[in-house]
């Protein structure tokens, strides 16, 4: 995280989604990619649920990291593995929901879907997935939060720095990524973050 | 001279709670009946029943861990079961499945797992946990030094310093 880096809080129509997607339930098990964070793990155990946290950044950088480019990295079979063994190494259908927040946009195309087809594995019928994806075209680098819960629509958003994405998507590129799912919903903000909800 | 030795003895009041040091490692399991601070390194599993386990900053715990409350602010990488409480402090790194009736997380720790939070049965009357049997003793006179600084734990298996 950035030395005084103050966070910002903003409303999220796609949270808000997820959150309707499972109420009325409880004992269900959560995927967070956004790391270790009392904000998260206390909103989604008060509703009754489990959590499985997990900083897919920080295994980003483990597995791509160092040496060479970050992205060119991403073509080496034995750093996809070990990013996809320590990221989607569950068993089928063992998740009822996935917070992914804006990381599956720092993967290249083959570890792309090779991850999204991870997470369908691992999700079960009718779970939702939570993604965010930056909207802005031509930006080189986009910047990178930690994504916390404040409420079952609003986000607070701590800035971690700036990483450059993949590749950019738009919503015909978004449908074609998760084209094994049930379906897939928008909400584009005007903060250039495309929030999209997309049901197993 | 005099002759009154009253500043040597030893009483257990006098010392302050249960610690294996940083520079000791063990392998085996741990059982402790009182509160315990592990600086060390320990390859097993470490158990105390009723009361409150402190990984210390240099700590590093390959192990399962279950315990009345758990302070984390080195390493684990195994399960870790709370009774009561846990808190993974900043700079601490736990990696293994939680299961606790609380839970605090500082900004900067590392945690990957999963976070079962275990609510309390209203119903049932409190009971009295049975006294669990020290395990065998040590088998190195390292281990029974180490053993000796913590009266009422009890460990089995291989200590390096």
């Amino acid at each position: 995280m950035a030395s005084g880096a103050q966070p910002q809080t903003r409303a999220s129509n796609g949270l808000d989604q997820f959150f309707s997607s499972i109420q009325d339930q409880d004992n269900l098990s959560i995927l967070d990619f956004a790391g270790a964070s009392q904000a998260n793990v206390s909103f989604i155990t008060t509703l009754g649920h489990r959590i499985f946290s997990n900083d897919i950044l920080h295994t980003l950088d483990e597995a791509f990291g160092g040496d060479g480019d970050f992205v060119a990295n991403q073509a080496d079979p034995n750093k996809a593995d070990y990013f996809l063994r320590e990221s989607l190494d569950f068993p089928e259908r063992s998740f009822d929901g996935a917070l992914v927040w804006d990381t599956l946009q720092f993967l290249a195309p083959p570890l792309l879907q090779e991850t999204v087809d991870r997470l369908f594995h691992v999700l079960r019928p009718q779970s939702a997935l939570l993604a965010f994806f930056h909207a802005e075209e031509k930006a080189n680098q986009v910047p990178l939060y930690n994504y916390r819960i404040v409420e079952s629509k609003m986000l607070s958003l701590t800035p971690r720095g700036e990483r450059k994405p993949a590749q950019y998507f738009n919503n015909r590129s978004l449908e074609k990524l998760f084209q094994k799912f049930h379906s897939v919903k928008f909400f584009l903000t005007r903060d250039h973050l495309r929030e999209v909800i997309v049901r197993r | 001279m005099s002759t009154a030795p009253a500043t040597s003895h030893y009483s257990p009041e006098m010392r302050g709670p249960a610690v294996i040091g940083k520079s000791v490692m063990i392998k085996g399991q741990i059982f402790s009946r009182e509160d315990l601070t592990i600086d060390g390194e320990i390859d097993g599993s470490v158990e105390l029943q009723e009361h409150r386990l402190t990984v210390g900053p240099h700590g590093k715990l390959q192990a399962g861990v279950k315990a009345r409350e758990i302070v984390v602010l080195g390493t684990i990488h195994g399960n870790v079961e709370a009774s009561d409480k846990i808190d993974i402090r900043k700079d601490a790194k736990l990696v293994g499945d939680i299961k606790t009736a609380r839970i605090v997380i500082e900004d900067g720790a590392y945690f990957k797992g999963s976070i079962d939070i275990a609510r309390p049965e209203i119903s049932k009357p409190a009971a009295v946990p049975a006294p669990k049997p020290a395990v065998a003793a040590p088998a190195s006179p390292a281990a029974n030094a180490a053993a000796a600084s913590a009266p009422s734990s009890a460990l089995s298996g291989e200590l390096k310093r």
